[in-house]
């Protein structure tokens, strides 16, 4: 329950200061306020992301539907949140570097996370039979998330790269990024997790709920 | 498990003879894939006409080619044994490893076929020029590991869908990309006539890629193929 | 002496319960007839033990002199007929058992498959594509595929159907032999084969009586 009025209170404060405070990044301007949107949201993603591929492998050791509707839920919202992510990508992109998709390692990284979500669920409303619905989308589940060493690996020697993160993180974190910005990014990380483990918690209920009343 | 060596390659070859057999007689697969690639080709060749493309664009049509044909034609290996419900004898006879080594041949054999047929097509159609070949020769191997390795299973997966349509290639998509990019640009590397060693990372990829899949669809194939 | 043993079986497609419970043994030498409504349940029992569809609960256990066999050997001694076992239309009879024989590892050259299929009678059609075969045929050949390595255990689905007269006489035969060979189930709701049981497993009362 804590953490629930925790998360409030994060959200709020992150969501009021954001406005309130000088950008964060000077050269951007004001569309930089988005940083403290965007990247969370992106975590978030390849969070939900980890908990499908856990409760998939979960699934498909001890066959308890819980786990199976935990990997779904936590697909849903991934898809959700990766499609946040990509939008605030794309306005930021817009603003920063002119158009709205370029290609570059992280932008395509999120597009594939969300073809991979969307795959998912699009094989989940394929199945019918509970059962089968449940180990197939464990085994794609568990499947996709292997592919993503080799995305991660693979994409960047690609295509080159655009994102700040790369300038930011690469050389300058400790320095270049002052307390006050660093901290409520930090919040807005928190609070976005613990939204997402909130909805999620959530909507796990609802399900096992309403397949004992069905049952 | 405990089979000798020997009986087991007896027994995946029984299977895709057995494959090869119902698909000369049926020619489901063969039909989609050769009309699919040939058509395709067809086209681009049409559209792009005298226009001359750079190499780049050249590999990366022609990955698209084969991956698209062989999104129309590798799927039925599983589907129509699910649809001619004979899976059910299939395993009262052999051991799901079986089953699935024998798929995988399969459809490795069918790929090679498909790119024997495409590779000549392509150097001719569109001035696809292999100055390294035995660089594309490695590629076209362990690419072609990789792609079947990938989507065996996931043919497997879509033939116990009830609604199947463009399933395969949705499913299939986002899993073979980091393949599909790795290929294109040491294909690229092939044609250009760069030297093997600096082709080799990206052979590295695409040997670990096939290996990963292999043994990770390898140990799930149990859980999609028994009921 | 092969024995097969069900204990606590339970099976469930999501959350539709097909049947629960179910325990007997049967030893070598016995058969065991199975019936119930429609629905009840009686092929999805045969299919778990025949070893291709996994309870939701319980075991199937085939002990071979006393021995419990595993997957593979499980696999070796059982023979199966049942209406949705299909083999494959765009073969022929021999092709299909040639494949079905190399795949199992089974050493039957060609002229041991014939006279197999004589035995069904089956010989003239050999060569002809089974989507050619009536249904009539392809219950007779499926029996061929089932008796081929002389199972210890056969498990019949429907074992009459589609079959004429002269095929019911060899169905007559089979179960008698098999009988004498090791051990019998059946499953149906036909008079004229539930008299071949020993015991009857009755789904729908999950019931199990001994036919004195």
């Amino acid at each position: 329950m804590w953490w629930k009025i925790l998360t409030g209170l994060l959200i709020s404060i992150v969501v009021i200061t954001i406005f309130l405070m000088p950008p964060p990044q000077k050269e951007l301007g004001e569309v930089s306020r988005i940083f403290f949107f965007h990247v969370p949201v992106a975590w978030v993603t390849v969070l939900a992301f980890l908990f499908a591929m856990i409760n998939s492998i979960l699934y498909l050791s001890k066959k308890d539907p819980r786990y199976d509707i935990q990997a779904a839920v936590s697909s849903k919202l991934g898809f959700l949140f990766a499609i946040l992510a990509t939008l605030s990508g794309a306005i930021f992109a817009k603003s920063a570097w002119g158009s709205y998709w370029n290609w570059d390692p992280r932008e395509t990284s999120i597009f594939i996370l969300l073809l991979i979500y969307g795959a998912y669920l699009a094989l989940r409303s394929a199945i019918e039979a509970e059962d089968r619905k449940a180990n197939l989308s464990a085994v794609y589940s568990i499947l996709a998330f292997i592919t993503v060493p080799f995305l991660v690996f693979v994409v960047p020697r690609v295509f080159q790269s655009l994102h700040p993160a790369d300038s930011v993180i690469n050389s300058r974190i400790k320095i270049q990024i002052p307390f006050p910005v660093l901290s409520i990014f930090l919040c807005s990380l928190l609070g976005f997790s613990l939204l997402f483990i909130w909805i999620y918690k959530l909507e796990v209920k609802i399900i096992l709920l309403d397949k004992k009343k069905h049952s | 498990m405990g089979m000798k060596s020997s009986t087991w390659t007896s027994r995946v070859s029984a299977l895709f003879l057995k494959d090869f057999k119902s698909e000369l007689r049926t020619r489901y697969s063969l039909n989609a894939l050769i009309m699919f690639a040939v058509v395709t080709l067809t086209a681009i060749s049409f559209s792009v006409g005298m226009f001359s493309l750079n190499s780049k664009v050249k590999a990366s049509l022609f990955w698209i080619v084969i991956f698209f044909s062989a999104m129309s034609g590798l799927a039925q290996v599983f589907i129509k044994e699910e649809e001619s419900k004979t899976s059910t004898i299939l395993k009262l006879v052999a051991s799901a490893e079986t089953i699935f080594a024998g798929k995988l041949l399969y459809n490795l054999i069918l790929l090679f076929f498909l790119e024997l047929i495409v590779v000549p097509l392509f150097i001719v159609m569109l001035g696809f020029s292999i100055l390294n070949y035995w660089l594309f020769f490695s590629v076209l191997i362990l690419g072609s590991l990789g792609l079947v390795c990938a989507t065996t299973i996931i043919a497997a997966i879509v033939a116990k869908a009830s609604v199947k349509g463009a399933l395969f290639a949705v499913l299939s998509f986002p899993i073979l990309l980091p393949l599909l990019v790795t290929l294109i640009n040491v294909t690229n590397l092939a044609s250009e006539g760069a030297s093997f060693s600096h082709g080799l990372r990206d052979l590295q990829v695409l040997f670990s890629y096939a290996v990963v899949m292999f043994v990770a669809s390898f140990l799930l194939f149990d859980f999609v193929w028994e009921e | 002496m092969i024995s097969l043993e069900v204990k606590d079986l339970s099976k469930s497609f999501g959350y539709r319960k097909v049947f629960e419970g179910i325990n007997f043994s049967i030893q070598s030498g016995k058969s065991l007839v199975i019936t119930g409504k429609n629905g009840s349940g009686k092929t999805t029992l045969l299919k778990i033990l025949a070893g291709f569809l996994r309870p939701s609960k319980g075991v199937v256990i085939i002990s071979l002199d006393g021995q419990i066999r595993k997957k593979e050997d499980k696999r070796k001694l059982l023979g199966f007929v049942a209406p949705d076992l299909f083999l494959y239309d765009e073969l022929t009879a021999l092709e299909n058992l040639e494949f079905l024989v190399q795949v199992q590892g089974l050493g039957f050259n060609k002229s041991e498959l014939n006279k197999k299929l004589e035995e069904m009678g089956l010989r003239g059609r050999k060569d002809d594509l089974v989507s050619t075969y009536s249904s009539g045929m392809k219950q007779r050949l499926k029996y061929v595929f089932a008796l081929l390595n002389n199972p210890q255990i056969l498990l019949l689905d429907e074992p009459g159907s589609n079959l004429d007269e002269p095929g019911l006489l060899l169905l007559d035969k089979i179960i008698e032999e098999q009988k004498k060979r090791g051990i019998l189930v059946l499953a149906t709701n036909d008079q004229r084969e539930t008299k071949h049981g020993d015991e009857i497993l009755n789904l729908d009362e999950q019931s199990f009586s001994v036919i004195p």
